[in-house]
């Protein structure tokens, strides 16, 4: 084998190594029996303890339950509004305000969070006290920050499968008279739905899972699960948070599967018609 | 009538989002850039008023003391210089770990392409706070790797780990390396192979043919992957937080510390105006590739 590929392969290797041994240690030291976390306990372990306090765990259930709230609102209104940007960014041509949308969309992707945080807030105390709204800050700015900053990974994901596309399907519905509402319901949507789906789940992980922007815009009463966890790791690692961390990565890796599994059945489904339309030609 | 509706109907279509950006992305800057102009005072907000009366006429109150007082203070310097090495030296350790698994992605078969891509981007979907927590578990004094070291009789004492540079550049390198292999992926997918028959066909090595065509074709895929990494780190918050070390601060966390602990808004508000100055021009040169690459305008 070529020396190129004999590196390239080794680096793969180690590079997935390296993605993947903390989340298995964390999953075997969910089940440890000792409280000092990474000295496994051979004698008690392994055990279920560490999820029978999970379930009853208070604080967690009830910050898990607020963040899944804020999650599924932020992605589908990010999903509404990222969807318009997408569309009109690769739709439109130029037009006024392009470059402006195009900026706005790109910089909050690579914006470090603490400063898209800082500056939220402030924007909520401002309003505050020129309009007097928000009354405080807590889960209506949290879902306000997150579809900010969700909105421009949703546009991005509909913009690229937008432009990969052919506008043509959408101009011939034109010329026949079909109004543009009736284009995008009828055309464009069932074309882009993959991209939708797909913006929507990256849009609900990234609201689950924001901790930064969040803690400036969160007030008192209001932690996401995130927060509860940072607050609780700062100071140490607690067995229970494996636990938890070991029920996420089972729940989106059964996801994945699940999903990786129906789209080879589309693909095996789609691979048969043609292959029964190639048969019906001859 | 239906051409007026149209317009009026696009017009919609692009100006709901950028209101929404214009309001809660582009106003908060400008916010921001106003506080870090004046001077903190114990009231509701904590900073001096924009326009100061004096003799019954309104005049701008301009204070530039929350800069005057970054540049003098050392610790904000030195804070500054250290989270642009931490953030160019894990963009080199990603860059040097990512692009040859992109490579052997896009080289490998399409069977296994898939797959390999999925494993890349599956911990992403995964918590990004528990992923660095991990780190935590096996950095530790007596932690994962301490404890295989001492077993395997490499050490006899355990290494300090946890809170150190080290531990950062690990972290960094371990959540950000999936930015930096997906849009280097997406690059080198593209390749055309002929060129390099080509150059094997004129008798040039493998390894000349990889640094005369293959690397220069790549520059777009390095410069993006390197800017979705470097960018995010500078301002990087949680890893330094949970991994660091806690004599030398990065630049977020200070500008998070003088806002929640200090409660000193214009001082908070410069450092982030200052943290965007120096990020300016990379955050522009991302934006060009981006739309170039949405655009398909090569």
């Amino acid at each position: 084998m070529r020396s190129r590929a004999l590196v390239a392969r080794g680096a793969l290797v180690l590079g997935l190594v390296f993605l993947y041994v903390p989340i298995l240690s964390m999953i075997v030291f969910s089940f440890n029996n000792s409280r000092l976390v990474t000295v496994w306990d051979g004698a008690h372990s392994p055990t279920l303890k560490w999820y029978a306090a999970l379930i009853h765990n208070e604080q967690i259930l009830h910050a898990a339950w607020l963040s899944i709230r804020i999650a599924l609102v932020s992605a589908t209104a990010a999903v509404v509004l990222g969807t318009l940007a997408g569309m009109a960014l690769a739709r439109f041509g130029p037009f006024r305000g392009r470059l402006l949308l195009a900026g706005m969309i790109t910089a909050p992707i690579v914006m470090p969070e603490v400063i898209t945080g800082l500056s939220l807030l402030l924007l909520f105390v401002a309003t505050e006290q020129l309009i007097g709204w928000p009354k405080g800050v807590g889960a209506v700015t949290i879902t306000l920050a997150h579809i900010t900053f969700c909105m421009a990974y949703v546009t991005v994901v509909v913009q690229s499968r937008l432009t990969g596309f052919d506008e043509s399907l959408e101009e011939a519905a034109m010329d026949l008279g079909a109004r543009p509402t009736r284009v995008f319901l009828a055309i464009t949507l069932p074309l882009i739905l993959p991209a939708i789906a797909s913006g929507w789940l990256l849009a609900f992980t990234l609201s689950w899972d924001d901790l930064v922007i969040t803690q400036f815009v969160a007030g008192p009463g209001s932690s996401t699960l995130p927060m509860v966890i940072f607050s609780k790791v700062r100071f140490g690692v607690t067995p229970d948070i494996n636990a938890l961390a070991t029920i996420m990565v089972l729940l989106v890796a059964s996801g994945i599967a699940v999903s990786a599994a129906w789209m080879r059945r589309r693909q095996k489904l789609r691979e048969r018609d043609l292959q029964l339309a190639a048969a019906a030609n001859l | 009538m239906a051409h007026l509706t149209r317009l009026s109907g696009r017009r919609l279509v692009a100006g709901i989002p950028t209101l929404w950006l214009l309001v809660l992305f582009l106003i908060p800057f400008l916010i921001v850039f106003r506080i870090s102009l004046s001077e903190v005072r114990l009231a509701i907000p904590p900073y001096t008023p924009l326009i100061a009366w004096r003799h019954g006429w309104p005049s701008l109150a301009l204070h530039w003391s929350a800069y005057s007082f970054l540049f003098t203070d050392p610790l904000y310097v030195s804070s500054y210089l250290y989270s642009l090495k931490v953030a160019a030296v894990s963009t080199l350790c990603c860059l040097g770990l990512g692009y040859p698994m992109a490579y052997a992605i896009a080289r490998a078969g399409s069977a296994w392409r898939s797959l390999l891509l999925m494993l890349i981007v599956l911990p992403f979907w995964t918590s990004f706070l528990l992923r660095v927590y991990a780190w935590i578990g096996l950095l530790k004094n007596n932690g994962v790797i301490n404890n295989v070291l001492l077993y395997l009789g490499v050490i006899h004492h355990p290494l300090a780990l946890l809170q150190t540079d080290f531990a950062v550049y690990i972290g960094i390198v371990y959540s950000y390396l999936p930015f930096m292999i997906l849009p280097l992926y997406a690059n080198l997918e593209k390749h055309d192979a002929t060129l390099l028959e080509a150059a094997a066909d004129l008798g040039a090595r493998p390894w000349r043919a990889f640094l005369a065509i293959t690397l220069p074709q790549s520059l777009p895929g390095i410069v993006a992957g390197s800017l979705l990494v470097f960018i995010p780190a500078v301002g990087e918050y949680v890893i330094p937080t949970l991994l660091g070390r806690t004599d030398q601060l990065m630049i977020g966390r200070v500008l998070s510390d003088e806002f929640f602990e200090n409660r000193d808004w214009p001082v908070a508000s410069a450092v982030a105006i200052l943290i965007l100055l120096l990020l300016v021009v990379p955050i522009m040169m991302f934006q060009r590739l981006e739309r170039r690459q949405l655009e398909g305008a090569a």
